[in-house]
């Protein structure tokens, strides 16, 4: 289960659509166990693809400072798909980078944008709950 | 010269689950040759069998991307800090 705080969900889906056209992406910050996401770091999308995503190395690596001076650590990351389901494309599994992390996607096909989080280890996608506080 | 080497969280068990290690060297190639020398699992994941640095891998000498600098000849300082992270990226 990953827990997000209501602040934390409404900024990722403002940052998902502000970044219509394209996907939209960021990592998230917190605690692994439990996992509790209670901090957002919106990135660009180095990619400008409305299909694919790359998060801006740099501010990958001022989130990763950030997290560690506030006693956290990234607990993983989240994009945007704009027209299709809130589940990991085989782009997604093939390039998760860590198999700790949560993967959150935000589908934007619909009126009202939908979270989901997955864990992804060995190919294997795992669909956990997301309590929103 | 002595550099502080922070690992990303999927490499650090092959470091004994530290994150953040020292190593030496002149350059990145040396300070990653060092690296692999003190945890043999490091090998080949951050520089490939070709001497090149991982795609999937970005590797930043402060706050530097060493794909801008000199890739793996780029020269290190004492006190330096190399920040391993994996790329983040899908579709």
């Amino acid at each position: 289960m990953l827990r997000l705080s209501a602040d934390v969900r409404r900024q990722m889906v403002e940052h998902c659509l502000a970044g219509l056209p394209e996907e939209a992406c960021g990592l998230l910050g917190g605690t692994a166990e439990p996992a509790d996401a209670t901090v957002l770091y919106p990135t660009r999308n180095v990619a400008a693809s409305a299909r694919l995503y790359t998060v801006d190395p740099l501010q990958h690596l001022r989130a990763d400072r950030d997290a560690e001076q506030r006693g956290l650590e990234l607990i993983g990351v989240f994009h945007s798909h704009t027209h299709t389901e809130a589940y990991p494309s085989p782009t997604d599994v093939a390039q998760a980078p860590d198999p700790g992390w949560h993967y959150v996607l935000v589908s934007l096909m619909h009126a009202d944008p939908v979270v989901r989080s997955f864990r992804i280890v060995d190919g294997t996608i795992e669909e956990e709950a997301v309590e929103v506080s | 010269m002595p550099v502080e080497v922070r690992l990303p969280t999927v490499l650090r068990h092959h470091a004994g689950g530290q994150a953040s290690v020292r190593a030496n060297g002149e350059t990145l190639s040396d300070v990653f040759d060092d690296l692999v020398r003190q945890f043999p699992g490091l090998a080949h994941q951050v520089v490939t069998d070709d001497g090149a640095l991982h795609k999937f891998v970005n590797v930043y000498r402060n706050d530097d991307d060493v794909r801008y600098l000199d890739k793996l000849e780029t020269k290190v300082s004492d006190g330096d800090v190399i920040s391993i992270l994996p790329a983040v990226a899908g579709g």
